[in-house]
């Protein structure tokens, strides 16, 4: 049985040698792990600001957001659009078409590799924190891990499918990646990952919250570091977005395949 | 040396002939320094407010600091990134052998080849920002300040530019290093900020071996004549060894370089 054109031995396989061919990279990754310590550098210069009381996030609490939501990041990073970039010009994409399975879930399947191969460098990474920050450490609760473990997952989803959006635009345009970077720019700054959302003034945040970024990070690192949240809301609201983006996503990359004529089309 | 200003403006003339072919490009790198550039002063007064300061500096001093912050990070992306992130491409395909082959300086050709004019707004809003935050802090530009400024600039680009080589030059060996730049990249996003705003190991991270406080907290605090002599002649020191440092690497990374697939 198939759900989605997937079965067990598929995924199985995608899986399998996704993961063989990322930990051939592991290197690479290792690198691009330890190009995510900007939460880490912003920690330092929120933890010693005047600023810091309005954060609503005191003693250590502000140590576990930031580490909480490097994790964050670590797991939910989509690079999606410049490996499909890449294999639209090169025209690698025409074989995919031609397989009885729909592309996009060989590069979710990239991804869910590249993520198991990052997991030991996120962990030394988080280990060198708590040796520098003993008094930080923490454990969350079954319960509480497996909630951020699915908002991660979710973040994950949300990033994935904006990444594809501007990727089938890739079937009119051949540079959208230029597109990508003005997406990019709004997450950096309102995702959470260089200030806590409780930092913006009220009124931005309340804009903010309408926008999918700060489901993407301040939320999943809020629920893994254990602060009190609304989990209804911020649940919902990522359920929410995936509800939106993905038929258009479908929609759009249907649309996108009928005009593709293979090669630098 | 005649020469090699010909051969420089005939590079920098093809690029930019080259990127207006792709004028929605350019439009869309336009938005994006401009959003870039907002997003961040946003972030920096979230630190600030009423009676507020970060380390010791006031929002005006700060947005300093921001401007020449926005300078080096539009020298990046005109330069560094298009240049030297090709090296890695040159290797794969074996094309460096062309470049090793031309009877020009091959360090000088690698570096300059090419520029973004996307990265020159950067540069110019970043000067026009340190200007007004200087204005604003009431600062009177003598000849002198301004000359001791440009100088610690020039210092500064030279630090930035051994730095991004230094780590480009070893794609001779490991062809997928490209992504060290990237952990480079942000380590020098702590340049936003003065120096005196983070921890003191930090600080010493960013003085000595990572040296972003020349980048940009140095070049603040002489405009705004608080800068102490040692500081500077240290900042010339550093940069003559990290340039030295990156001309040898280079030279000896070409002996280690057997041509392509090597």
């Amino acid at each position: 049985m198939r759900i989605f054109g997937l079965n067990r031995r598929i995924v199985r396989a995608l899986l399998g040698s996704q993961y063989a061919h990322m930990l051939e990279y592991r290197a690479e990754i290792a690198l691009w792990a330890l190009s995510g310590v900007l939460p880490f550098i912003m920690l330092s210069l929120w933890s010693g600001s005047d600023a810091r009381s309005q954060l609503g996030l005191d003693g250590v609490a502000l140590d576990r957001y930031f580490l909480s939501a490097f994790l964050v990041r670590q797991f939910s990073v989509v690079w999606m659009v410049y490996a499909f970039e890449e294999d639209a010009l090169l025209g690698r994409l025409s074989p995919y078409l031609l397989q009885p399975l729909h592309p996009l879930w060989r590069y979710v399947a990239s991804h869910l590799g590249e993520q198991l191969t990052r997991l030991p460098f996120a962990a030394g990474i988080a280990g060198v924190f708590f040796l520098i920050q003993p008094q930080a450490f923490w454990i969350p609760s079954l319960g509480g891990f497996l909630l951020a473990w699915l908002a991660t997952w979710m973040a994950f989803a949300i990033a994935f499918l904006l990444q594809s959006l501007i990727a089938s635009l890739c079937f009119w345009s051949e540079k959208a990646t230029a597109l990508e970077r003005l997406l990019f720019l709004p997450f950096l700054f309102f995702s959470g990952l260089l200030a806590p959302l409780t930092a913006f003034p009220p009124a931005v945040q309340d804009w903010v919250r309408w926008t999918p970024f700060p489901y993407l990070i301040d939320f999943p690192a809020r629920v893994l570091s254990g602060d009190p949240v609304n989990l209804a809301a911020g649940f919902g609201a990522q359920l929410a977005w995936v509800v939106l983006l993905l038929p258009l996503v479908l929609l759009l990359w249907r649309a996108g395949v009928r005009r593709y004529s293979a090669m630098g089309a | 040396m005649g020469r090699y200003w010909r051969t420089l403006r005939r590079f920098w003339g093809t690029a930019l002939a080259t990127q207006l072919e792709y004028q929605l490009n350019v439009v869309v790198e336009l938005l994006a320094v401009v959003l870039s550039l907002g997003g961040s002063l946003l972030l920096l007064s979230l630190f600030f407010g009423p009676g507020r300061e970060l380390g010791g500096w006031n929002w005006n001093q700060a947005l300093i600091v921001q401007g020449f912050y926005t300078v080096f990070d539009g020298m990046t992306t005109a330069w560094l990134r298009p240049n030297l992130g090709a090296i890695v491409t040159y290797v794969r395909e074996g094309t460096l052998d062309f470049v090793l082959l031309k009877p020009i300086d091959s360090q000088f050709w690698v570096s300059l080849r090419t520029f973004a004019p996307a990265g020159l707004s950067e540069v110019v809003l970043g000067l026009g920002l340190a200007a007004w935050g200087a204005h604003q802090s009431g600062v009177v530009l003598t000849p002198a300040v301004l000359l001791t400024v440009l100088l610690m600039l020039m210092v500064a680009a030279v630090i930035l530019y051994s730095l991004w080589f230094l780590i480009a030059a070893t794609s001779i060996w490991f062809v997928k290093t490209w992504n060290a730049t990237e952990v480079l990249r942000a380590v020098l996003a702590s340049g936003r900020y003065p120096l005196e705003a983070y921890p003191a190991p930090l600080r010493l991270l960013f003085t000595l071996v990572v040296p972003v406080a020349f980048l940009t907290t140095v070049p603040a605090e002489v405009l705004l004549g608080r800068a102490s002599l040692p500081l500077l002649v240290l900042g010339f020191v550093l940069s003559a060894v990290f340039f030295a440092a990156a001309r040898s690497f280079w030279l000896f990374a070409l002996r280690h370089y057997t041509s392509a697939s090597s």
